[in-house]
């Protein structure tokens, strides 16, 4: 019988503990388990036996670490090999009378993936890939990913057993005291994902005893659609005489397992500490227990790396500003790769409390497959909410739902037939929540009536790949009004139709209701309220607009969704404080004596304050001339402090943060689009290092004195910087490298830059370098700090 | 004996702020600047996690190596470190993956902010070590000081045996890249020795 055969009405036992056994026969620290199935197979085959006997359904095979980062290739296979030998022979010598399989049991890689680590997602999935294949190939019944404690190295073993075997598979994660994985994500978050990717089974295994993991467990019993595992410790060890004893014995640990798989566990075992005599224990005290059936819990969500979104009660706020329709600044940063403005915006929308950001950065001019993926990347990097990825390019879609950390919001398909052909299956493989709209091949039907139609068409076909009702969301889809009087209303009754007949959630680009009518705020704000109360369960809008807000605000407020109208109260409060912090700065004026005010606030580095002056000096002054007269004099006045030790570096940076608030007004004042009047000048991180605080450093000032900055971020390969450089014919590159164990990188940069682009400078910084180091690995310049940096490239610029 | 690799958790050790300013390089602090740090401390708080995992191993100092078991290396300052002593703690410790996104975020919006967080992070795990240090002292009758790979000629290569010999990738998340740095960033491995008379 196959293990997800037997799962539908009976509960399974797993094994224990594995590596605590394995230290009690005299596994040493620091050695590698996995290498006793070679060595020491009579011992693996009689831990496996022993759960057999015990009474385990499953054991998993002694390969939690086999992965070709811990062995070569040759080595794995052998390893793997003789791992699933051991349980098989446990399992045909075992008495026990219980169905039984053999699953491969994978656990992390050790290391940790990008942007944090250095392990790329894609090689994480290729790591993978070579464990499980081997696994199915040596006849393993079932993958078990387990003790993963992070989100996305979790969805690169899934995505690795998913892609090349075609064997069930299990997840299970190891959580902390606060209920979340190290790196972050809550249980919903975790369910959502796993579930939206297709496991068959789900869990919990390691961190603590079972009444520490209880809270935990009840929360995937609570939103788990899927069976659930829970595989714990035998509570945390203590050394008595040099021996490590857990505290949590058999029968205790047995009787609090029990009252869990009475509330609908389905997958019981334990982790470090446990024995055969636990799962003995377990067997009996859960022999009577009638398994609970799994149940469809019917949640529409989404996930990012950190934690769930439901869509329920409570409508969703989805920001729209990361789109470059109609933006000229936005097109321009596309242009330029300029990801920190992506950045900014996705963090302001966040600061005004969307729950989702919608993701698009199609533009005729640049390759969307790759601006996505480095935008989702970027913006998972340093922003918690759950994406919606909105593109209509499929290469581009599919790259990003693969390295998106969670589960994603895709925006869109519609009911046309080949809209759902290339869209269904990316929803099935990645998971995710697909915005349906209702429009087919004859357009858009003016009567809410036949937009129904087309959802019910959808839903069928939908069917067909194996995608439910709650991972679509309609758009039925807001016209305007200027065009069609009629057109709100239809809108709204298919929010409602939506709702009623098919039981389904709904989402709206809401401002298209007033294309082409003055003040479009006011009747976007009505017409979100009304939807909302119709049954909208989620709107594409923009968070900054105060009428939408407002209208958000106060729907939930009214109906309940705001306990003690919190979230109101402090909306209401931030409008008033807006007002208010405006003259608390106005009044904190210059004492700095001999200086104009935009000086006096770059030099205090006041950041608002800044960006406001020059916005005021700009209606009657040239912008070069602001820059001329105040910007630059105010940094030089900092820089020279700074040069003289009369100015630390956080403040020196403050300044250079306020006057490119200053630039950044200049620029949009500015009538041509060129605002660096320097040579072109290339940073990096070397590769190897993820750190970049101080290549950041000097970005900004290198921007500030009007260099143009090509940053090419952290850990970047000598070939991608020397290409840059060759492209544009850069006369100077920056390089920055933290750790000793990087230098050599820096070294191979610059040596290849000497060898393939003989023209360009080098000026090397960072932690660990010194003025001899760097004259030793053939830099031109070694820079102590930022400054020293940009004083350089002034040189090298004034000699071009 | 048994390899056994405790946990521990702690609460947020006491903020040093002449340590964050000796970080920054800043001598002189403005009260300004000293309600930006104040700010950027408050940020930090609930982001930040207090872990350690260590382990309690038997150390025989030998004429050119010491020998950890398994795990042997050579490094004559640790060989004068731990001189006379039977056995060393050796452990692991981090204030989480929270603080290296918000030191990302920072980068994205502000390098000055960003730098404040660096100086914020560095203290924050120094404290830690500090915390668990102060609890080994008062555990033994005599212990040495603390000793990182990386100090003097212990090779940093020697962080791949403290990951082997006591995990702290399974037990409190902290990971090893292949360029021997730690993520999350604000991570310490160190040793110290033990010894049963003063």
């Amino acid at each position: 019988m196959k293990i997800t055969e037997f799962l539908k009405d009976n509960i399974i036992f797993l094994d224990g503990g594995f590596g605590t056994l394995l230290q009690t026969k005299g596994l040493g620290a620091g050695e590698l388990p996995e290498k006793w199935n070679l060595t020491r197979p009579e011992v693996i085959t009689e831990i496996h036996q022993n759960y057999f006997d015990a009474g385990s359904n499953i054991v998993n095979a002694n390969t939690f670490g086999a992965n070709i980062l811990k062995f070569p290739k040759e080595e794995l296979e052998k390893v793997i090999k003789a791992a699933l030998d051991c349980a098989k022979a446990a399992k045909e010598q075992s008495t026990g009378a219980q169905q039984k399989w053999i699953a491969l049991d994978v656990g992390s890689t050790g290391r940790m993936l990008a942007p944090y680590g250095d392990l790329d997602f894609e090689d994480a999935v290729s790591i993978f890939k070579e464990t499980v294949t081997l696994g199915e190939k040596y006849g393993a019944d079932l993958i078990f990913i387990e003790t993963m404690n992070d989100c996305y190295e979790t969805k690169a073993a899934l995505l690795a057993a998913r892609e090349s075997t075609s064997l069930p598979v299990f997840v299970s994660n190891a959580y902390s005291e606060n209920g979340k994985l190290m790196t972050g994500a809550d249980p919903a978050a975790m369910i959502a994902m796993l579930e939206g990717m297709g496991a068959d089974a789900i869990g919990i295994n390691c961190s603590f005893g079972p009444e520490g993991l209880q809270s935990i467990a009840e929360e995937y019993l609570k939103y788990a659609s899927v069976p659930v595992i829970l595989k714990p410790n035998a509570g945390l060890p203590k050394s008595v005489n040099g021996k490590a004893v857990y505290d949590v014995l058999p029968q205790e640990f047995s009787a609090a397992m029990a009252e869990l798989v009475k509330k609908g566990i389905r997958l019981a075992g334990g982790c470090c500490g446990t024995t055969p005599e636990y799962i003995s224990a377990l067997t009996s005290a859960c022999g009577d227990i009638k398994p609970l059936p799994v149940t469809d819990k019917n949640i529409t969500w989404v996930s990012s790396y950190n934690h769930a979104v439901i869509f329920d009660k409570k409508p969703v706020l989805i920001g729209e500003r990361i789109n470059p329709t109609g933006k000229k600044r936005f097109k321009e940063a596309l242009r330029e790769n300029d990801i920190d403005y992506i950045l900014k915006e996705g963090l302001a929308q966040q600061e005004k409390g969307v729950d989702i950001l919608d993701v698009n950065v199609g533009m005729p001019e640049i390759d969307e497959v790759e601006m996505l993926k480095t935008a989702v990347c970027e913006l998972q990097t340093i922003i918690n909410l759950p994406l919606q990825i909105d593109t209509s390019d499929m290469e581009a879609m599919e790259t990003a739902l693969r390295i998106y950390n969670g589960k994603a919001m895709i925006n869109s398909v519609s009911g046309k037939k080949e809209s759902m052909e290339k869209v269904f299956p990316l929803v099935k493989k990645y998971g995710g929540l697909v915005v349906a709209l209702t429009l087919d091949e004859t357009g858009i039907p003016a009567a809410a009536e036949d937009r129904l139609k087309i959802a019910e068409n959808i839903l069928a076909e939908a069917e067909k790949y194996g995608i439910g009702k709650k991972d679509i969301i309609f758009d039925p889809l807001a016209l305007t009004i200027s065009a069609d009087s009629m057109a709100g209303r239809e809108t709204l009754k298919a929010v409602k139709l939506i709702k009623e007949v098919l039981g389904c959630k709904s989402s709206l680009g809401v401002s298209n209701v007033s294309f082409g009518l003055p003040k479009r705020d006011i009747i976007n704000g009505t017409f979100f309220t009304l939807a909302m109360g119709f049954g909208l369960s989620a709107a594409i809008m923009n968070p900054y607009s105060t009428e939408m807000m407002k209208a958000y605000v106060s729907y939930c407020a009214v109906n309940g969704l705001d306990d003690n109208c919190a979230d109101y109260i402090e909306f209401a409060e931030s409008i008033t404080e807006t007002i208010e912090t405006a003259t608390v700065e106005k009044s904190q004026s210059a004492d700095l004596g001999n200086v104009t005010e935009l000086e006096a606030s770059i030099i205090k580095g006041l950041k608002e304050r800044a960006a406001a002056i020059t916005e005021s000096l700009l209606a009657d002054r040239e912008p070069l001339e602001i820059v001329k007269t105040e910007i630059i004099p105010a940094l030089d006045i900092v820089g020279d402090g700074f040069e003289k030790n009369k100015v630390y570096l956080p403040q020196l940076l403050m300044s250079a943060e306020a006057a490119k608030s200053a630039f950044d007004k200049i620029k949009k004042y500015a009538k041509s689009d060129k605002t660096a009047d320097k040579c072109a000048v290339v940073i990096a991180t070397v590769k190897g290092d993820i750190h970049d605080i101080g290549k950041n450093i000097v970005k900004l000032l290198l921007e500030n004195y009007g260099f143009l900055t090509i940053d090419l971020g952290k850990d970047v390969s000598p070939r991608e910087i020397v290409d840059k450089v060759v492209e544009i014919k850069a006369p100077i590159v920056g390089l920055s490298a933290l750790m000793t164990t990087t230098v050599p990188a820096m070294e191979e940069t610059v040596a290849l830059l000497k060898k393939e682009a003989p023209w360009c400078k080098t000026f090397v910084g960072g932690a660990v370098l010194t003025k001899e180091y760097a004259e030793l690995i053939g830099a031109d310049k070694y820079a102590k700090d930022a400054m020293e940096g940009v004083r350089y490239a002034e040189e090298i610029n004034n000699t071009l | 004996m048994e390899n056994i690799v405790f946990v521990k958790n702690y609460d947020a050790p006491i903020i040093n702020i002449k340590e964050i300013l000796r970080y920054l390089g800043v001598k002189e602090c403005t009260p300004d600047f000293k309600e930006i740090i104040d700010s950027c401390i408050k940020e930090t708080e609930e982001k930040l996690i207090y872990k350690v995992c260590y382990s309690i191993l038997p150390v025989k100092v030998q004429e050119d190596y010491i020998d950890f078991g398994l795990s042997k290396v050579e490094s004559n300052n640790l060989k004068r470190n731990l001189e006379g002593m039977g056995r060393a703690v050796i452990f692991a410790a981090t204030i989480g993956i929270g603080f290296d996104r918000l030191i990302a975020k920072y980068s994205a919006l502000s390098p000055s902010k960003a730098l404040i967080f660096q100086a914020i992070g560095a203290e924050r795990v120094e404290s830690l070590c500090d915390a668990f240090n102060e609890e080994i002292v008062q555990e033994f009758i005599y212990t040495k000081p603390r000793f990182s790979p990386g100090y003097g000629d212990l090779p940093l290569e020697f962080q791949k045996d403290i990951f082997s010999l006591i995990n702290p990738t399974k037990h409190i998340g902290i990971f090893l890249n292949d360029s021997l740095m730690m993520s999350p960033s604000k991570s310490v491995t160190a040793i110290i020795g033990i010894g049963d008379k003063k």
